[in-house]
């Protein structure tokens, strides 16, 4: 039986008004009103600027905003108009926007970018992130061009970031992707990438879009895929990250949608990353020192407390998820003051891979296995401030380098468990 | 004398064909729970029953393993059928009716003990995503909230299982709904009086927190 699509008939309509394109540029967006006008803009003066030759098409997957969103790029849409004295478009510019069914889920709003593409059998495709209100118009052509002209398949953003930015990437996800599928990705859950067509087809065609990953991690599962799939990676440097205004304090959820998609992974492509493959390339082009270090005042006291405090409270779920060994120095920690309070490296490489471990194993509940670990992680979070508290940005890359060559270091450790008893 | 004899001739007959069916039924009985423990260790039926949190719970009131339970309740309930089978044939006044509802209550046995093992299971999940919900939201006595999500779900579990079972079904919904009633009713205690300091410090302590929190900017770092 045929797979039914999730685009409507009026958006296919509608696509199929714009027809064939080049390049095809989605936005998935839910209550972005604020921001995204200067997104879109951003975007639209990129492919202008450096794609004026090219067919391209704005795509605006919508989750149900209320606040004028969908309206917002709409109005983007311009036929052969010039946008700046030096910017002229040659071909007409398309912005079409859609609302998609189930949402809000970032998941099924690249889904349905993803089939869009596939319809219009896009050569280079990117997805930007209505939040990234630091997006330049170069972006466009850092993101694309490398698919365009040098067939690489996916391109991964490299982002100047806040040394404290992004702990749980630099802590567990960044780490854990190295060591278990030997390809250094900076930012494995990208919110702006490029991807070829040829990638999209494939990813599109996956049995993922009624699972977990298929509404939420999507962005990480098809980084994995395409390592796993050996496709050709790159990663391009794009410059200053915005900082949200109000970031997702949902902890949880942001490790269900990392670690949790990360160990899903390593469970689905266990055979593949198992043996002993060679390092996976993925060139950094233009890539600059990405650390910034501008003053915080930031609240540590409370992240020793919640690890503390998760400790003692959680310890009949750790004494299945975690080995005796490992749960002993992790109490000892507990014990200690704030002020001596520092989570190790090897302590912390163990713990994760304890658990990715009890995920296969599905010693309890999955998602409780995910959910366990947050806890932990604050007590790592709160190491990680306090030993780049004063740090310059050459030290705080040196840390984290020897946090990554850490887990290296500890995956024959992995592989034991993965393959014998706990 | 004689006629001692003859029922005693007539009787042994039965008697030994009693004994022939209560000893192949232990034959069958046996197989049958060798069999389904194999099928069981194959299947890793205990590596489900440790996911459920069936086995934390089995080891913490010293029982064997969910496998050799399962196959030993098997066991025992095939044989008593064939023991109760036999003393049929012996046609003692009265054994045939009694043979007859105990076959009659196997059914409402295994769909009782259904609800059991399915509504522990869910006991066991649902207190630990309480436990887990707590500690991450930073709520006070997650464990306690957690033994309470427990306790509820194993009380009205077992009320079902007994009324499915028909043994004083009644009493049990009885004492079931006293039971929920009195816990309700003692936490609303607690919390509005007994705690209500308690909550008085949670809820201070919460909002300065949270304007803690925003003074001291933890809420701007984004863990993605």
């Amino acid at each position: 039986m045929p797979q039914e699509s999730i685009l409507s008939d009026d958006f296919i309509r509608e696509l199929i008004n714009v027809g064939e394109v080049d390049i095809l540029v989605g936005l998935p967006t839910y209550n972005n009103g604020e921001t995204v006008g200067q997104v879109v803009q951003a975007v639209r003066t990129g492919l202008l600027k450096y794609f004026p030759r090219a067919r391209s098409v704005i795509i605006n997957a919508d989750g149900g905003s209320r606040d004028g969103t969908q309206d917002l790029v709409r109005a983007a849409s311009i036929s052969d108009l010039s946008v700046s004295s030096d910017v002229h478009a040659l071909r007409t510019l398309h912005s079409i926007s859609t609302q998609y069914e189930g949402g809000p889920a970032n998941g099924i709003a690249l889904h349905t970018i993803f089939a869009a593409a596939d319809l219009l059998q896009a050569r280079a495709c990117a997805v930007v992130s209505p939040e990234s209100t630091t997006i330049e118009p170069d972006w466009m052509d850092r993101l694309l061009r490398p698919v365009l002209n040098d067939s690489r398949d996916l391109v991964l953003p490299v982002y100047r970031r806040h040394k404290f930015d992004g702990l749980l990437v630099r802590n567990l996800l960044y780490p854990l992707t190295r060591a278990v599928y030997k390809c250094q990705l900076r930012e494995p859950y990208p919110s702006d990438f490029a991807f070829s067509g040829g990638l999209g087809s494939q990813f599109l065609s996956q049995d993922i879009w009624s699972k977990e990953q298929g509404r939420q991690g999507t962005e990480l599962w098809l980084t994995l895929s395409a390592l796993v799939g050996k496709f050709k990676l790159a990663q391009s440097f794009l410059g200053t990250k915005a900082r949200q205004e109000n970031p997702r304090s949902d902890l949880v959820n942001a490790m269900r949608e990392t670690a949790g998609i990360l160990f899903c992974s390593m469970d689905s492509f266990s055979s593949v990353w198992r043996d002993s493959q060679p390092p996976v390339d993925a060139p950094c082009l233009g890539c600059q020192p990405a650390v910034s270090l501008e003053p915080l005042r930031l609240n540590r006291k409370r992240l020793h407390q919640m690890y503390v405090f998760g400790l003692s409270e959680l310890e009949p779920v750790f004494l299945s998820i975690l080995s005796p060994a490992t749960h002993a120095d992790l109490k000892r920690l507990a014990t200690l003051s704030e002020e001596s309070f520092a989570f190790p490296a090897e302590l912390w490489a163990r713990t994760v891979y304890e658990f990715s471990v009890s995920y296969h194993k599905a010693v309890i509940g999955r998602d409780h296995v995910v959910q366990a670990l947050v806890p932990l992680f604050r007590g790592r979070a709160y190491t990680f401030l306090t030993e780049n508290r004063e740090a310059s940005a050459e030290e705080v890359e040196g840390n984290l380098e020897a946090l990554c060559q850490t887990f290296e270091r500890e995956k024959p450790y992995l592989l034991g468990l993965w393959d014998g008893g706990k | 004398m004689n006629e001692i004899v003859a029922s005693f001739a007539r009787f042994l007959p039965r008697f030994m064909e009693m004994l022939v069916i209560v000893v192949l039924g232990w034959l069958i009985a046996f197989i049958l729970k060798v069999l389904l423990r194999s099928v069981l260790k194959i299947t890793r039926f205990d590596r489900l029953s440790e996911h459920t949190g069936a086995t934390q719970l089995l080891r913490g009131a010293a029982l064997p393993s969910l496998t050799e339970l399962v196959s030993r309740f098997v066991f025992w309930v095939a044989w008593m059928g064939f023991i109760l089978l036999g003393i049929s044939v012996l046609g003692l006044v009265g054994i045939e009716q009694h043979v007859a509802s105990f076959f009659g209550f196997l059914p409402r046995l295994f769909a009782s003990l259904l609800i059991l093992f399915f509504g522990l299971l869910g006991a066991s999940f649902f207190s630990r995503a309480a436990l887990l919900s707590g500690v991450n939201a930073g709520l006070p006595s997650p464990r306690l909230i957690s033994w309470a999500v427990r306790t509820m779900i194993i009380l009205f579990v077992v009320s079902m299982a007994f009324e499915e079972l028909g043994v004083g079904s009644r009493t049990m919904i009885v004492a079931f709904a006293l039971t929920f009633g009195a816990l309700m009713l003692g936490l609303a205690l607690a919390f509005g009086l007994g705690g209500k300091d308690l909550a008085r410090k949670y809820l201070e302590r919460r909002f300065a927190r949270e304007r803690d929190e925003s003074r001291d900017r933890e809420d701007e770092l984004s863990p993605l």
